[in-house]
């Protein structure tokens, strides 16, 4: 199987809703029972903050950074109503919304923090990066912090193997188990999990490798996400582009993350 | 949906982000629910500094609750009294959940729904830019 192109022609909100919000609404429980255990920084820097602070997660997901630190009030956002339902069903003292992360539902100048995991990178032009780095920025009061994470260009390491040089905007497979199958295989993909500490590099299957089955096997559904890999530096100079201070940056499990300040 | 989260949330259109009548939005038709939780009057005092007291009794009205002081209080969970009057506020803001209902701008007049308790912010494509 062959991974299909992104039409030339396509809008950059045609190609985001086609290749990233209709394909979560699709994986979204699927996807939700992959994600349950925080990465370390995103954990450390959520126990950093001032006990009762107020912050956003924008791109929520799940909500697995919802209740990290049960001193702060957080308010998690996503575009994926299939997911921010599956956040609400696994806490319904999460306080989720639906929205879009470049059209957020908070005042301005408010927050004393933000965070947005492994989202930036399906905006599909520079200039759309940038703008929801601003506007996420925008909420948060002057002094304010954001952890922003991307998936890396630079993962030789991974199984995926992407690297320098090859093609940034790329369309990633997920493999939508059948249900009975799902079940079945739960044990095993747990302990994988665990073991890689649940990075986006686990989470879906290629194509060309699919899961063991057991005899007859039903035709795996397979959808294509968007992504943008960032390469090293790209992320802080889309932040500083955004009117961002970079306070700090990284690379953890494939991803470049930076923290930034409003100034 | 928390009726403490109405303090923290606004019309999602470009226009109005800035406007002061599209904070807080116009709480209408809402079917309201109470879910027991922990009582944190620290928690409370805190989130109490951080509140805009006006648009709390505003959206408080809204959904027919006329008891709130116009004065943002002053509460000490030390004092016996303040513990009783966080007490009031815990129930109101923590353990009162909007299930469903309308919230409006005031300012563009957008409706946002919200439906099992989960507030959609989502704009049709004229409102997104
Ligand atoms: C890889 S997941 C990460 C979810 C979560 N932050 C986590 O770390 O588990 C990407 C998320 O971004 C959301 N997303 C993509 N585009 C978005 C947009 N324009 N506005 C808001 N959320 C968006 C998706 O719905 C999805 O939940
Ligand atoms: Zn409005």
């Amino acid at each position: 199987m062959s991974i299909p192109e992104i039409p030339e022609d396509i809008t950059p909100v045609n190609q985001e809703q086609n290749f990233v919000h209709d394909v979560y609404n699709d994986i979204a429980s699927h996807f939700s029972q992959t994600r349950y255990k925080p990465w370390p920084i995103v954990e450390k820097f959520l126990m950093g903050q001032k006990d009762y602070s107020i912050g956003i997660d924008v791109g929520c997901g799940n909500g697995k950074y919802l209740g990290v630190n049960p001193n702060l009030f957080m308010i998690g956002t996503d575009r994926s109503e299939g997911l921010i339902e599956c956040a609400h069903g696994l806490n319904s003292n999460y306080n989720v919304g639906i929205s879009d992360g470049l059209s957020l539902p908070h005042p301005n100048n408010k927050f004393d923090f933000a965070i947005s995991i492994a989202v930036i990178h399906h905006f599909s032009t520079p200039e759309r990066r940038i703008e929801a780095i601003q506007h996420i920025l925008s909420k948060v009061k002057s002094g304010g912090e954001a952890l922003i994470y991307c998936w890396a260009l630079e993962q030789e390491t991974s199984r995926r193997g992407y690297k320098e040089g090859d093609d940034q905007d790329i369309l990633v497979p997920w493999v939508l188990q059948d249900k009975k199958k799902k079940e079945k295989k739960e044990p095993k993909r747990r302990r994988k999990l665990a073991k890689d500490q649940a990075s986006e590099s686990v989470e879906e299957q290629k194509p060309e490798e699919p899961v063991e089955t057991p005899v007859p096997k039903p035709e795996p559904v397979t959808k294509y996400r968007y992504y943008h890999l960032y390469k090293e530096g790209e992320l802080p100079s889309n932040a500083e582009d955004a009117g961002a201070v970079v306070v700090d940056k990284g690379y953890e499990r494939d991803n470049w993350w930076v923290i930034i300040r409003k100034p | 949906m928390k009726f403490l989260t109405t303090n923290f949330i606004q019309c999602a259109v470009k226009g109005c982000q800035s406007s002061d009548s599209s904070f807080p939005l116009k709480y209408e038709e809402c079917e309201l629910v109470a879910e027991t939780q922990e009582f944190k009057p620290e928690f409370l005092v805190h989130m109490l500094e951080k509140i805009n007291w006006s648009a709390l009794v505003q959206v408080a009205r809204d959904l027919g609750n006329d008891n709130l002081p116009t004065e943002k209080p002053e509460l000490d969970p030390i004092m016996e009294d303040d513990v009783l009057i966080l007490k009031d506020l815990h129930n109101l803001l923590v353990e009162t959940n909007i299930l469903n209902g309308k919230m409006i701008c005031n300012n563009c007049g957008h409706i946002y729904f919200i439906k099992n308790s989960i507030p959609n912010f989502l704009l049709p494509p004229h409102l997104c830019n």
